[in-house]
């Protein structure tokens, strides 16, 4: 059995599962919001907790996963702990962790008739509430809202806007950084500041 | 309850519910298919709405549930004991103290706080049904934003009787993009859809669909430019509290054409009361 | 006296129990029921409960149908409510019927064929006397024998007259995790008719026999006997058998004229229930191939053809709910249609006063009550024209 197996999921699978989706819900809700989530998690390298605690709420054997290059170091962890169908190509993913901004356009952004089967891509990044920031308005903010993340790309704001643009299909992004996630639904729009 | 999960559905279930939810709020009043079980409570008597609630639910939510804006109505005391036995979570009445509302068929006339969730429990999530039995043709219609029949149907309703003669499960728009079921909520509720502070969750057992609101979301309730929406309410104040602006319940009190209007929303009726506000039902009494 | 609200629905909810479980155990002079007694003696009533509460399970169904005292869809409702909540430890391989201890076996196209025809414990032909003998005790035993017979489509299949069956391989859908989407499917068309109600089935069965997507069917053969449930665990890598499930099968076989690219030949239409449920497994074969119309590239009209109608209709937990739902409360919706009724025939009466004033006399525009009730009628209605259709009315050669 190799070392990262032996490390521990959820300490109470129920609860801890329930917090950490109500805190992607809420971010998903309000893109942008800045949750806490997994604090008492051991995740396997290359993983942050908030990384783990995400795939341990929302991922099992019924979504195909696919992992970068980076993130491929947690596949016996994940496939051990969620029972993940871990899949070699983005493409037919419903779920894809990367540590670095991946081609959006590799994703599935759904079809029109079903744009809920598109990916959601959970992206580890350096920081989230410090680095540059992020006008977001849309659905879910009052108005517009500002988000401060490290670690995304220079380019991101010109693919983003490209996957905003498939409205209503497109994919959508939960933010993690060490013990913090927040997320971008393809509703919102984004620009730098 | 032995031998069951917290809030009645296993995890893997949760997952795939939750799974939705995610989707449904990143396409606002976008249908989402889901895999819904059977409940142990009947299929139009709320399983969509109890198993958002059920995948939502944590240990210290507050939770209350409300059928026709009351709490006392038998159908909300059976899922509001349902998950006090199989999740052992707090329930109010108090519509200010409750993190989840489940509810049927009205909104609370207090408004709701952006800490809370609003769960609607939807008998039929497709708008259009009336004017297309087809679900393959209506998945289409909204794929294309395709709604040309509605508001047909709208005019139709303006050419024949001088206004929309829609009075509850009045169609809105959601962020400017998708049609969408309100559940049956009277019209008068409609306004209270937009930019709620609220997240708002819709769960269809039967027809096996979730969507959803996110808070501050443009929600337009169809109308044309001469012919604007406009809700409607009984021209009486409540008879207990006196309010002249919430939704009222027609109450029969006898067979001489006897009526007697009080607020649906029992819970505002009963803060208004308590704070000394007087219906003329009160007045009566205070005089006998 | 003054109005007070009506409060005390938890009351009312625990005194409408206490007094079904009283009526539920009725004159308590009169003997309990057993499961053992129900599992046995009311085996077709166990064997539906099951079929329709998609679980195989004797026992508890025939607790299901104790507890629902003998309401059917009741107790398939019970079932239906307590399998969500187990686990999948495995799926089983599919189950052969070839291989079917067989004890029933009857086939409508041929008088006699290898194992012969078995007329198993039937009702056909009895005759419907109310035996006053029975009111007492019923001591009769039989013995059949069973054993393994060919399957008749079989038969026909190695003539290359029948189409061949479908292919096996690929993995199958299933309703209970994944909702239903369009087109759905074979298998999944099959599950949903599996789990369907019994008289939903045989309504709409008969609706093609007289001429309302008609097949020109052949009760092919129908059995019903134990097969062998397997598993194959993946850490042995062979099949285990888990035990016996008694089914009812029924193949018919239906007139085709071929295609541009089809030669003339029989086409299947496939029904397969648990327990004895004869009169669904062949509702199910007829409206399965009825339903397989736009494959073969017959006309779509009648509601048996029309495969969302039929499946979003035949799910009895489903339509039981919604149909019975109609008692909880309305009265907000009822209040806002009020309020509308009036305000429109307050307008109604001032236009016609209005017209009045002007030329004396004119008549009101009718009231109707509009809103969603009677104002939109649905362009495209699920049931087919009544005017002459092609096929209509013609016989079976």
């Amino acid at each position: 059995m190799s070392t990262t197996i032996a490390l521990p999921g959820f300490a109470d699978p129920v609860d801890e599962a329930q917090a950490t989706f109500r805190a992607v819900l809420d971010a998903m809700a309000r893109p942008g919001r800045l949750h806490r989530v997994g604090e008492r998690l051991t995740a396997p390298t290359p993983l942050d907790p908030a990384t783990a605690a995400v795939l341990l709420t929302l991922v099992d054997n019924e979504t195909p996963l696919w992992l970068d290059a980076a993130a491929a170091a947690a596949r016996d962890w994940l496939a051990f702990h969620c029972g993940a169908m871990i899949i070699g190509a983005p493409h037919g993913a419903a779920f894809a962790v990367a540590l670095s901004l991946p081609d959006l356009d590799a994703l599935s952004a759904g079809t029109h008739e079903a744009p809920e089967s598109s990916a959601t891509l959970i992206l580890q990044i350096t920081a989230l509430g410090t680095g540059v920031g992020y006008r977001l308005s849309g659905p879910g903010l009052r108005e517009p809202a500002m988000l401060k993340a490290d670690g995304l790309p220079a380019g991101f704001v010109a693919d983003w806007q490209r996957n905003h643009a498939l409205y209503p299909r497109g994919v959508d992004i939960i933010l993690c950084a060490g013990t913090v996630l927040t997320a971008l639904p393809r509703s919102v729009s984004i620009e730098e500041v | 309850m032995k031998g069951y999960n917290f809030a009645y559905l296993d995890e893997q279930t949760k997952r795939m519910i939750r799974r939705a939810l995610l989707k449904a709020v990143a396409i606002p009043g976008h249908q989402v298919p889901f895999g819904s079980r059977e409940m142990p409570l009947p299929y139009g008597w709320g399983t969509g709405g109890i198993q958002v609630t059920a995948s939502v639910l944590g240990a210290g939510d507050v939770l209350k549930v409300i059928d026709q804006g009351a709490d006392d109505t038998t159908n909300a005391v059976s899922i509001r004991r349902f998950f006090a036995r199989t999740a052992g979570v707090h329930t109010t009445t108090r519509t200010a103290d409750a993190t989840v509302i489940q509810t049927r068929h009205r909104i609370p006339e207090q408004t709701l706080r952006d800490d809370q969730i609003i769960v609607y429990q939807v008998p039929q999530p497709e708008p259009l049904y009336r004017l297309e039995s087809s679900r393959i043709e209506t998945r289409r219609m909204h794929a294309l934003a395709d709604y040309g029949l509605m508001h047909v149907k709208l005019y139709e309703d303006i050419a024949r009787f001088g206004q929309i003669s829609i009075s509850y499960d009045y169609p809105v728009m959601v962020n400017r993009r998708h049609l969408m079921s309100p559940s049956p909520i009277p019209a008068f509720d409609n306004p209270k859809l937009h930019r709620m502070p609220t997240l708002q969750l819709f769960g269809a057992g039967r027809e096996k669909r979730i969507y959803a609101i996110p808070p501050w979301t443009e929600v337009r309730s169809l109308d044309f430019d001469d012919h604007p929406f406009r809700p409607i309410r009984a021209p009486h104040p409540c008879g207990l509290c006196g309010a002249t602006d919430s939704y009222l319940d027609e109450v029969v009190i006898d067979d001489r054409g006897g009526r007697l209007f009080v607020c649906s929303d029992t819970d505002h009726c009963a803060e208004r009361r308590a704070a000394g506000h007087v219906g003329t039902e009160g007045l009566k009494e205070a005089a006998e | 006296m003054a109005y007070v609200t009506v409060k005390g629905g938890e009351q009312a909810i625990d005194n409408a129990h206490a007094w079904l479980a009283e009526e539920r155990r009725g004159d308590r002079t009169v003997q309990e029921l057993t499961l053992a007694q129900i599992e046995q003696q009311l085996g077709r009533s166990v064997d539906r409960a099951m079929g329709e509460g998609s679980l195989y399970d004797r026992e508890l169904a025939a607790l299901a149908v104790k507890q629902a005292q003998g309401d059917l869809i009741e107790a398939a409702f019970l079932l239906r409510a307590y399998r969500t909540t187990l686990p999948r430890f495995a799926h089983s391989l599919p189950i052969e019927t070839a291989t079917m201890q067989i004890r029933r076996r009857i086939s409508a196209v041929f008088k006699d064929l290898p194992g012969g025809q078995v007329l198993g414990p039937t009702y056909d032909y009895t005759h419907r006397l109310l035996d006053f003998d029975m009111a007492h005790s019923d001591a009769r035993t039989s013995d059949e024998a069973v054993s393994t017979m060919p399957r008749v489509p079989d038969i026909l299949g190695h003539e290359g007259l029948i189409e061949p069956d479908g292919n096996g391989e690929a993995e199958p859908g299933d309703l209970t995790r994944q909702p239903l989407s369009f087109p759905a499917t074979r298998d999944v068309r099959l599950q949903a008719l599996a789990r369907g109600d019994e008289g939903f089935l045989l309504a709409l069965g008969y609706s093609t026999q007289r001429g309302y997507g008609g097949t020109h069917p052949f009760a092919g053969e129908i059995r019903m006997g134990e097969v062998a449930v397997e598993i194959e665990p993946p850490e042995l890598g062979f099949a285990i058998d888990i035990g016996d499930i008694t089914v009812t099968e029924c193949q018919m076989v239906n007139q085709f004229k071929g295609s541009k690219t089809t030669p003339p030949q029989f086409t299947r239409g496939y029904g397969l229930v648990f327990g004895f449920c004869e009169r669904k497994a062949m509702a199910m074969a007829l409206v399965d191939r009825a339903m397989r119309a736009e494959e073969l590239g017959e006309e779509v009209t009648a509601p048996a053809q029309n495969v969302e109608f039929v499946l979003y209709h035949s799910d009895n937990i489903e339509a039981t709910g919604f149909v019975e739902h109609l008692k909880l409360p309305h009265y907000v919706d009822f209040q806002s249609e009020l309020q509308n009724v009036r305000r429109l025939q307050r307008e109604v009466a001032l236009t016609a006063e209005r017209a009045e004033a002007v030329c004396g006399q004119d008549t009101p525009p009718p009231l109707a009550g509009g809103s969603w009730g009677q104002g939109a009628v649905p362009p495209s209605s699920p049931l087919p024209p009544t005017s002459s259709r092609e096929g209509r009315g013609r016989f079976s050669p």
